[in-house]
């Protein structure tokens, strides 16, 4: 979930940071001719390989073991990174875009399993394991180190 | 012998066992479609490879699965790289050309392969009786949910994806499932006589 939280914040802190840059290129295109104007477009394009890294890390690789389509040098998962990057273009937010590749390919695709239904097993219960182990052991070593009453 | 924890370890130990069997019973390779019963996704794609006789179509047509239908449509995703298409081409072929005459229509689709060698690959295949069509960036593999060759998938005569084939597919699955989709149900070679009970 933190990987889903953090891509959140990078395309958050990206889309921001776009609509500033897109703010400043109005404002100088409206003051007038302003060299910086021209240098625009490869802010955009960076700010839309950003916003396509973040989203193409949370996809899975069809034809790999394990990778996103971010990772992967395989050339559908390139196709697909294509596709992210066409659609965000075209204005679809990240969580459309993974909508349309979850319709494709079902929830499969997707690294990080939606948190809902029977999913939510899979983010709690190595929680729940983790402290009721942890509550285990610390039963373990109290009665271990606890004198037996019989003993004494 | 104490009981209660023998019984600590056996229910702990039996789920993680039964986790396990199932989880091998699985091919990690197998992926799940959530499109059949769904309406196929439509494209638009330029044939570069006629196919022969009535089945033909003009190379650099566009064949648009939207004005497909009524029709029972195969959609056969392949390459000339792929080994299993070879296992698969004669069943698609020979089907196409025993369907022709009813409402169906076999599309073959390059993906990930380069025209000539895909032109090259029908030549030494003996030929394709069905045109194919290139799909660039593999927008509609893509679409389709591919994830590797060959896939089919069979549409059904109201554009819904009915069936999705894994691997090479032979002439008896094509059969059942274009029969069991035409709109008079009736298999080839049958009079309309021999449907009557």
């Amino acid at each position: 979930m933190r990987h889903a939280s953090l891509a959140l914040i990078v395309t958050a802190s990206s889309l921001a940071l776009g609509g500033a840059t897109t703010a400043f290129a109005q404002d100088t295109a409206a003051l007038g001719a302003i060299p910086h104007a021209a240098a625009t477009p490869t802010a955009a394009d960076d700010e839309l390989e950003a916003r396509t890294t973040a989203v193409a890390s949370t996809l899975r690789c069809p034809v790999c073991q394990g990778e996103s389509i971010q990772d992967s040098p395989a050339e559908l998962a390139q196709q697909m990174r294509a596709v992210v990057r066409d659609r965000l273009r075209a204005g679809e937010s990240p969580d459309e875009i993974k909508a349309y590749f979850v319709s494709r390919y079902g929830e499969w695709i997707l690294l990080e399993p939606a948190m809902s239904g029977l999913n939510i097993a899979l983010y709690v219960l190595p929680v729940l394991l983790m402290v009721g182990g942890l509550a285990f052991v610390a039963y373990l070593v109290r009665r271990w180190t606890t004198p037996e009453a019989g003993i004494q | 012998m104490n009981w209660g924890r023998a019984t600590v370890a056996v229910l702990t130990a039996v789920p993680v066992i039964a986790l396990f069997a199932f989880g091998f019973t699985r091919d990690p390779g197998e992926i799940p479609s959530p499109l059949p019963g769904n309406p196929a996704p439509d494209f638009s794609l330029a044939v570069f490879a006629p196919g022969e006789g009535t089945l033909s179509r003009s190379v650099g047509d566009s064949i648009r699965l939207r004005d497909l239908a009524g029709k029972v449509v195969v959609v056969n995703f392949w390459a000339s790289w792929c080994v299993a298409c070879r296992d698969e081409h004669v069943a698609l072929s020979e089907t196409a050309r025993e369907y022709a005459d009813r409402p169906t229509q076999f599309i073959g689709v390059l993906y990930n392969d380069r025209q000539n060698l895909g032109l090259r690959w029908i030549e030494g295949m003996g030929g394709q009786s069905y045109p194919s069509v290139t799909d660039r960036g593999s927008l509609t593999a893509i679409d389709f949910g591919l994830y590797g060759v060959p896939e089919t998938f069979i549409v059904d005569p109201a554009g819904r994806i009915a069936y999705k084939h894994l691997g090479p597919i032979s002439a008896r699955v094509l059969r059942s499932k274009i029969d069991s989709l035409l709109p008079a149900a009736m298999p080839t070679g049958m009079t309309p006589r021999d449907s009557a009970p």
